[in-house]
């Protein structure tokens, strides 16, 4: 019979956490953005004439077919991060794409109309040099890949191996480019630095060397870079510190030399300092390239040449010029070029390949985003119009990683912004009030000027509101009689306004690239983007919010700290994170590296918290530090108190402000390196707000939650990562103290270790080595059945320790990222979310991480509403939030507070970028969507006419009762 | 050299803690005299300083020795000197300008085979508001903590009643005497999931199961019997009132649908 109440109660209790998103749901308050990556590799299909494939290959591993009309992916694959799934090259013959990922590792073949595998082939270990189309009579039949000893040729219908053989000298000679001009002959290009080049002739059938040579070629130091082959087999490679050209027939035998034709002969000179780029176009592999390539001598300067007769010809100079490609459609060959037009344009235009002739009417205008980067990359799409002239379309890559794709005359006809597939870090923040309620607000804003102007100016205020209430209620009735489809509101920068419950926000998302977005929360539109130049690559973000909405007519104000990753120098960035300008707040230098920050809840006269930036010598640099400011500051100096953590040295240490903005060291916590390392130090969130003081036990008494705001948790792992002796470390800190208030080991785990630090408990997931498996603990802290202080919490007087419970259980997968739900007040019940390496992610009530969950079920325990304990924590396909909207490589997840207090605002990211909102104690405070209005009111007014008439009655029952 | 130092630093410290006993005679944290007396020299010890200055530029003195005994339940024990006429008054100063009264430690490992090997190098430190210190009448409480392998990572004092409320502190002989209590804590190692006593548990219930049949049926397997006739009797009765049964199905589904 227990055991039937114990089921029970488990089964109600996840009656009662259970919810999940009704079909009609979908796409209702959710929206998915999927992104691709910075594109290292793009081709167009050109197989037929309709065709509106893009394939790409990116720099985030992952090959994709984009819909050239729209911008949307047709389908994506995304393989493992890092080397192991790098693409190397990627080629594509008809309906085929071939693929060489992970250093040469597998060579896969796409069919590219659905993204199907066709085959794969496992290669041989050696590192990827080079990989090539090999055409046999008009046919391209075979893919040659080049490896550092060995070359292979497979077949390309099945992927089967024709022949692989070794490279003669490959431990001398470094091997780098594969040529075949489609006439049964493979060349593979090598050379030995600064001495000679080496030609090897392969042939195809059965990959024997045909011929072997080396030539002298002494000023050679790369193959892969300076030069091409063109024109039926001419090596033509480029030198800077000689100024030369150098050609080489790869097929005559007399030639023992390299041909030299100076620069200076053609009127050419390459820009100091700058590595000449020979770019040349073979647009069929089976057979010979063209005579004409290209080539820069400096950033912003190509000429286009044609090799005739042994001789070297310029047939158009394009000075100044930044990007120039070759495109193919048909028999004829065109070329591309952007030039400069003024400071925000550039024009693109075609000219032939073959006499360097501008086609008529083929200029594209392409305007420079004056808050993007300069164009790096162009792709260019050409077609055969009816009339037989050439048309194209081009696609531009920027350096803040934005893909444009324009045709003519300069139409965009998509943007994609590949910069939001790497977000570092995110905020939310409110939407500011429309422009009538601002003129409320500000009417209590100014000073008084008289009673009369005062009456006056409230009165047309409330008409104004009067106003704008009548047209909301027009709109409204308007709205209404179209069908629900057809009403769309376009986001606009100048239409944004805050909702009744402020369940829009603005999300502003920093990119590794250094672009920032501003993304209306609702839509996914991006309303604003800043490109931030000159950031290195790799450097540590801090986003603040410095000053939020409320505080009209003061804007708004993020602040973003930018930290170099070696030197550790940063630099401030304040913007206005609703529109994106950049506040002329004139920011502190920064000469030292910065340690730490922390945003203090002193405010100055415009209502800006204070920020703190402390250098490496311990000085604070107060942002903004006005007069004001300072003041407060030495006022409230004794109780500033920080923390820094030196992970190398293992050492904790805390400091105190002191008046003159110095600090004083205060405590110290040194953790040895020898033993443990510290992984990760976090405190619990700024605006989290906890509703209850304490929990209601099963004998009605109360007990009470340790609330230490200044609590941190650090985690270490251990140095000795044998399975039997590795651990976990967590302890948990008094930020203001040094206080230890809780240390524990887990024994036999390993990190990676995730966790939520959040009102009185920790929860965090590690790998149990013993047992090779992904467990949660949870660590609850309380005070005991007594409070020490109930008014106010001090980490200076609360002397004694907490008691802690702690509980562990196992998890079913793996997991990436784990944060748990914020709401306004607190009030609702927390979840965990939990963002799987599939894509999903889960939320996972909170209430099964209690360790309070008991062993054996008691009347207390089921007054309690505790689930019994179970080791295994159970995942149920309802609680994946996304359903079918699967996150790829999940990074982060974050939450924010809305105006419901059921309501929760969730961002996704990683590859792609998912927002939602989640409802953990369902939606206590808002009507269903099917809410039966007409059957209340009816009800409502039944009634009302019911007691109406029924004391009616009973009032004449009453009089003639009197008269009997 | 490093062995010398070590070697002369535990004497000073040793020769300090036996002119404690012998001037005062007392310890102060609570042990009874001879339990002090009998304790052999097995373990080591090292100095606990504090420091509480007007200028709050910390300039640590020596406050008393720490003792621990090699062995396995890491005991520690703390001799300490009385406070001075001069530092009392200091205190209770510093204690009226809200300064800081801080204590340190080195870094040391608390395993006896390993002292030898390792010299320590740098501090742990920790403080409390002498206010509050005064205000208790030195009753604090020290908490060293270690890691798993024994290592001093962290000193914690608090002091009990620990608010500040400036009640004057009249009293010198309050002052006079720390009542401090010590002791060292290891972290405690953190729970597994328990699949044992739960599979355990199931399969008690299991057994029970098996035991007792009867008792486990469920509900209508027990009382079948019962309800298939009165099932039986009430298909019967809606067959012959063929009309009214109906309305009332329809009523029903009806009320079903609405919601």
């Amino acid at each position: 019979m227990a055991w039937l109440v114990v089921r029970l109660a488990i089964s109600l209790s996840l009656l009662y956490t259970a919810s999940a998103v009704f079909e009609d749901q979908v796409g209702k308050f959710d929206w998915r953005e999927q992104f691709i990556g910075k594109v290292r590799f793009a081709l167009f299909d050109t197989h037929s004439q309709a065709s509106k494939k893009l394939l790409v290959a990116t720099d985030k591993n992952v090959f994709a077919s984009l819909n050239s009309r729209t911008g949307d992916l047709f389908w994506r694959h995304v393989d493992k991060t890092g080397p192991e799934g790098h693409i190397d090259a990627l080629l594509m013959y008809g309906q085929d794409a071939v693929v060489v990922v992970g250093n040469g590792r597998l060579l896969r073949s796409w069919e590219t109309t659905v993204g199907g595998l066709k085959w794969e082939a496992v290669l041989d270990t050696g590192s990827f040099q080079a990989a090539a189309l090999i055409g046999v009579q008009d046919f391209v039949k075979y893919v040659a890949v080049l490896k550092k000893s060995a070359i292979s040729l497979h077949d390309l219908s099945s992927g089967s191996q024709i022949w692989v053989e070794n490279l003669p000298d490959s431990d001398t000679v470094q091997y780098q480019t594969i040529y075949s001009g489609g006439n049964g002959l493979v060349f593979v290009l090598g050379f030995v630095p600064s001495s000679h080049i080496v030609i090897v002739e392969y042939k195809i059938e059965d990959g024997e060397i045909m011929k072997k040579k080396s030539v002298e070629a002494a000023w050679m130091s790369s193959l892969e870079n300076s030069c091409a082959v063109i024109s039926s087999g001419n090596l033509l490679c480029v030198d800077q510190t000689t100024q030369s050209l150098y050609t080489l027939p790869l097929q005559s035998a007399e030639h023992t030399e390299m041909r030299q034709i100076h620069l200076q002969t053609l009127d050419l000179e390459v820009a100091s300092g700058f590595q000449p780029v020979l770019t040349s176009t073979q647009p069929n592999p089976a057979q010979p390239p063209l005579a004409e390539f290209f080539l820069q001598l400096s950033p912003d300067h190509h000429i286009l040449l044609q090799l005739k007769d042994d001789l070297i010809a310029p047939l158009r100079d394009f000075n100044p010029s930044y990007l120039a490609a070759f495109a193919t459609s048909g028999e004829k060959t065109v070329a591309a070029v952007m030039t400069p037009k003024n400071d925000t344009a550039c024009s693109i235009n075609l000219f032939s390949a073959d006499t360097g002739r501008r086609h008529l009417d083929t200029t594209i205008i392409y305007h420079m985003d004056p808050n993007g980067g300069k164009p790096n990359r162009l792709y260019v799409h050409a077609f055969l119009k009816k009339d037989d002239s050439v048309g194209y379309r081009v696609m531009v890559q920027t350096e803040d990683l934005t893909l444009t794709f324009l045709q003519q005359p300069g139409r965009v006809v998509w943007m994609r912004e590949e910069a939001l597939a790497d977000v570092v870090t995110m905020e939310m923040v409110d939407l500011p009030l429309t422009g009538t309620q601002a003129e409320l607000e500000g009417e209590f804003g100014k000073k008084a000027d008289g009673l009369l102007p005062m009456v006056l100016k409230r009165l047309s205020s409330q008409f104004i509101l009067l106003q704008a209430w009548m047209a909301h209620l027009w709109k409204l009735f308007y709205d209404a009689r179209k069908p629900r489809s057809s009403v769309k509101n376009e986001v606009t920068i100048d239409t944004l306004s805050r909702d009744e419950f402020n369940l829009q926000k603005m999300m502003v998302m920093v990119t590794a690239s250094g672009k920032l977005f501003g993304i209306d929360s609702k839509s996914g539109t991006v309303l604003w983007k800043q490109y931030l130049e000159d950031i290195k690559p790799d450097s540590i973000f801090k986003l603040i919010v410095q000053r939020t909405t409320a505080h009209f007519p003061h804007p708004p104000q993020c602040t973003l700290l930018i930290k170099d990753k070696d030197t550790g120098l940063g630099s401030l960035y304040v913007f206005n994170p609703i529109f994106g300008k950049k506040s002329h707040i004139s920011v502190p230098a920064l000469p030292r590296p910065v340690l730490q920050t922390l945003l203090l809840p002193v405010i100055d006269q415009d209502y800006a918290k204070v920020l703190l930036l402390i250098d490496d010598q311990y000085k604070v640099t107060a942002f903004p530090s006005t007069k004001n400011v300072l003041q407060q500051l030495q006022d409230t100096a004794s109780s500033v108190f920080f923390y820094l953590v030196d992970s190398s040295q293992g050492k904790l240490s805390g400091f105190r402000l002191r008046m003159d903005l110095s600090t004083e060291l205060i405590w110290e916590v040194v953790i040895p390196t020898e033993v443990q390392k510290i992984v990760a130090v976090k405190g619990k969130r700024a605006n989290e707000h906890v509703h209850s003081q304490g929990r209601v036990m099963g004998d009605r008494s109360v007990l009470y939650k340790y609330l230490n705001p200044n609590l941190l948790a650090v985690i270490t792992e251990s140095t000795d990562i044998h399975q039997e002796r590795s651990f976990v470390g967590i302890f948990l800190i008094d930020g203001v103290t040094g206080r230890i208030v809780h240390e524990a080991v887990q024994r036999k785990a390993r990190g990676p270790v995730h966790f939520v630090h959040s009102e009185n408990w920790l929860v965090y997931v590690y790998w149990n080595s013993k047992f090779r498996r992904n467990e949660f603990s949870v660590l609850e802290l309380f005070e005991g059945a007594e409070l020490y202080n109930s008014t106010v919490f001090s980490s200076l007087d609360r002397p004694h320790p907490p008691q802690v419970l702690q509980q562990s259980y196992i998890f079913p997968a793996p997991i990436s990222t784990l944060e748990a739900t914020l709401t306004e007040k607190g009030i609702t019940s927390r979840h965990l979310l939990v963002g799987l390496p599939s894509g999903s992610i889960l939320s996972l009530p909170k209430m099964f991480l209690d360790p309070r969950r008991p062993e054996l079920i008691s009347e207390q325990s089921r007054e309690e509403n505790l689930i019994p304990y179970a080791p295994e924590m159970p995942i149920r396909t309802e609680w994946f939030i996304n359903y079918n909207q699967t996150v790829s490589r999940v990074r982060g997840i974050y939450t924010a507070p809305s105006g419901l207090e059921s309501t929760c605002l969730v961002v996704v990211y990683g590859l792609d970028i998912y927002q939602t909102r989640v409802f953990p104690s369902k939606q206590f405070d808002v009507l269903k969507d099917d809410y039966d209005y007409v059957l209340i009111s009816s009800v409502l007014f039944g009634l009302f006419f019911a007691t109406m008439i029924s004391k009616r009655l009973a009032e004449v029952k009453l009089l003639n009762r009197a008269w009997r | 050299m490093a062995t010398i130092r070590v070697f002369s630093l535990i004497l000073s410290v040793l020769s300090i803690i036996t002119l404690l006993w012998t001037q005062s005679g007392e310890c102060n944290n609570g042990r009874r005299l001879g339990d002090a007396v009998d304790t052999d020299f097995s373990g080591f010890s090292v100095p606990l300083e504090h420091s509480f200055e007007i200028d709050d530029v910390p300039r640590f003195r020596l406050r008393g020795a720490l003792q621990f005994r090699g062995g396995r339940e890491n005991g520690v024990y703390l001799a300490q000197n009385q406070l001075s006429e001069k530092d009392r008054n200091t205190m209770k100063d510093v204690a009226a300008v809200d300064g800081l009264y801080r204590i340190r430690v080195p870094r040391v490992s608390l395993q006896v085979d390993r002292q030898t090997e390792k010299q320590s190098e740098g501090y742990i430190t920790a403080f409390v508001r002498a206010c509050s210190l005064v205000e208790s009448h030195l009753s604090d409480v020290i908490t060293l903590h270690t890691d798993v392998s024994g290592n001093v990572i962290g000193i914690s004092i608090v002091t009990i009643p620990g608010s500040c409320r400036g009640i004057e502190v009249e009293d010198e002989v309050d002052l006079e005497v720390f009542n401090t209590t010590i002791s060292v804590v290891a972290p405690v190692t953190a729970p597994v999931p328990e699949t044992a006593p739960y599979i355990e548990r199931m399969d008690q219930e299991m057994e029970k199961k098996g035991k007792n049949p009867q008792e486990q049926k469920s509900f209508f397997a027990k009382y079948w019997m019962y309800i298939v006739p009165l099932v039986l009797f009430l298909m019967m009765s809606g067959a012959q009132d063929q009309s009214g049964g109906g309305g009332g199905a329809g009523g029903g589904a009806g009320n079903g649908g609405g919601r």
